[in-house]
């Protein structure tokens, strides 16, 4: 879901004109990636005229300032910037790992987990308020930050039991209208392709 | 417009530090309130009702949270001086991962320190010494991480240095045996008016031990 932010973030700069190295990174990590992130040895790495910037919420901030002719994707005010960052941030520290256990562990009961999901995805509605997209008229960094989730919720669904269009009808309808734009239908991995890999990846783990 | 400035913080704090750190180099004027995070005050609420933490910078009345984040914005609305960011967005980009990491890496191996015992306290330590030894490859020859000046980076990880006195009383070891540039590079930052201003070491050991006791922790 990481790589998927950068993806998106250059489609909506225009930028097409670049290579998309897939690692596979569950059997074997290229000698490129550790040599370009020795660090975290993670994906996504944009490599730009030879140097390397890791994270993706730091790749897309370079992104956005280094092509700061079109599509903005952070506001230029300090105040909405930060606002910005928060929610994005917001994204990584709290929908990050409560999403990861209602499909990487095998808890005996999810309740809690499930409840503490919805009122996440709430107050993501809460946020969203009137608005189109986070980022207001068009789509922004909080936007960028959090779509990439979205292909992975037919596999919270099955897992949970959860109908999130119920639970979240609002936050299902922005997901919906971020798919109608090119950068992000392109850049997002199928829904379904993801729940087969999330099956298997429980069977190796031997938590299914 | 007016120029309201408060910090909402907690004296022992880390994340706070660097928030009061940024706001002195830019020689900013602000109102400071240590909480009482046992017994939360309504302002904080309202001001962080998400996280409901510390800090919080309320600017003109607006709260901006997240001491990183804080520590941008403070950068970008006093932009004429000392500026704490490079200008170069792939340089901006390499302090902001550099700030990263020691939240992700340095900051929670530090505080796995004290939480363990045993085997894991022995992971936890060696992991700490590791994370700061790559941390400091990145000073190379220079004064600071920011280079020649004082910057966000430096700004992000002094902060932790207050907290090596209590990460070392717990675990029993010293950061200078292992990792010598790291307490070279502090005392450096220690010279400065505004990292001077940081909690004494040892008071941030007596708090910690204050705290381990109301939380039951042997």
């Amino acid at each position: 879901m990481f790589a998927m932010r950068v993806k998106i973030a250059l489609a909506e700069k225009g930028i097409t004109d670049y290579e998309c190295r897939e690692e596979n990174i569950v059997v074997s990590k290229s000698p490129l990636l550790l040599q370009m992130n020795p660090v975290h040895k993670k994906i996504p790495v944009l490599i730009h005229n030879g140097k390397p910037i890791c994270e993706s919420l730091i790749i897309v901030e370079y992104i956005d300032e280094v092509w700061n002719h079109t599509s903005p994707l952070l506001p230029t005010d300090p105040y909405l910037k930060s606002h910005a960052k928060f929610w994005a941030d917001f994204v990584d520290k709290k929908m990050y790992p409560v999403q990861k256990k209602i499909w990487a562990t095998k808890e005996e009961s999810q309740d809690e987990t499930k409840k503490e999901f919805i009122e996440i995805l709430k107050t993501f509605e809460k946020e969203l308020g009137d608005k189109c997209y986070f980022g207001g008229d068009n789509i922004g960094f909080v936007d960028i930050a959090l779509i990439t989730y979205y292909s992975f919720f037919r596999t919270y669904e099955y897992f949970s039991g959860l109908s999130l269009e119920a639970e979240c009808p609002q936050l299902i309808a922005w997901a919906k209208r971020c798919l109608l734009k090119d950068s992000v239908s392109s850049s997002l991995a199928d829904m379904d392709k993801v729940l087969e890999i999330i099956i298997e990846y429980r069977k190796i783990k031997g938590i299914a | 417009m007016g120029n309201k400035a408060m910090l909402l913080d907690f004296w022992p704090s880390p994340f706070g530090m660097r928030t009061r750190i940024a706001l002195a180099e830019k020689g900013v004027k602000y109102e400071y309130k240590d909480e009482d995070l046992s017994n939360k005050s309504e302002l904080l609420l309202a001001m962080n009702p998400v996280h409901k933490k510390i800090p919080v910078f309320v600017h003109n009345n607006k709260p901006v949270c997240e001491s990183l984040i804080i520590v941008e914005y403070i950068d970008e609305v006093w932009s004429k001086d000392k500026p704490l960011l490079p200008s170069d967005p792939y340089l901006k980009a390499q302090a902001r991962f550099w700030a990263d990491f020691a939240d992700k890496k340095v900051y929670e191996s530090g505080a796995r320190i004290w939480k363990t015992k045993g085997e894991e306290q022995e992971k936890a330590k060696k992991d700490f010494i590791e994370n700061l030894t790559i941390l400091v490859q990145q000073l190379g020859d220079n004064p600071y991480f920011g280079g020649d000046t004082f910057g966000y980076v430096d700004v992000a990880i002094i902060p932790f240095y207050t907290w090596f006195y209590t990460f070392e009383m717990a675990g029993n070891f010293k950061v200078e045996e292992s990792c010598p540039k790291v307490i070279e590079w502090a005392k450096r930052c220690l010279q400065r008016e505004s990292v001077k201003a940081l909690p004494d070491p040892i008071k941030v050991y007596d708090f910690f031990l204050e705290l381990k006791k109301m939380l039951g922790i042997e």
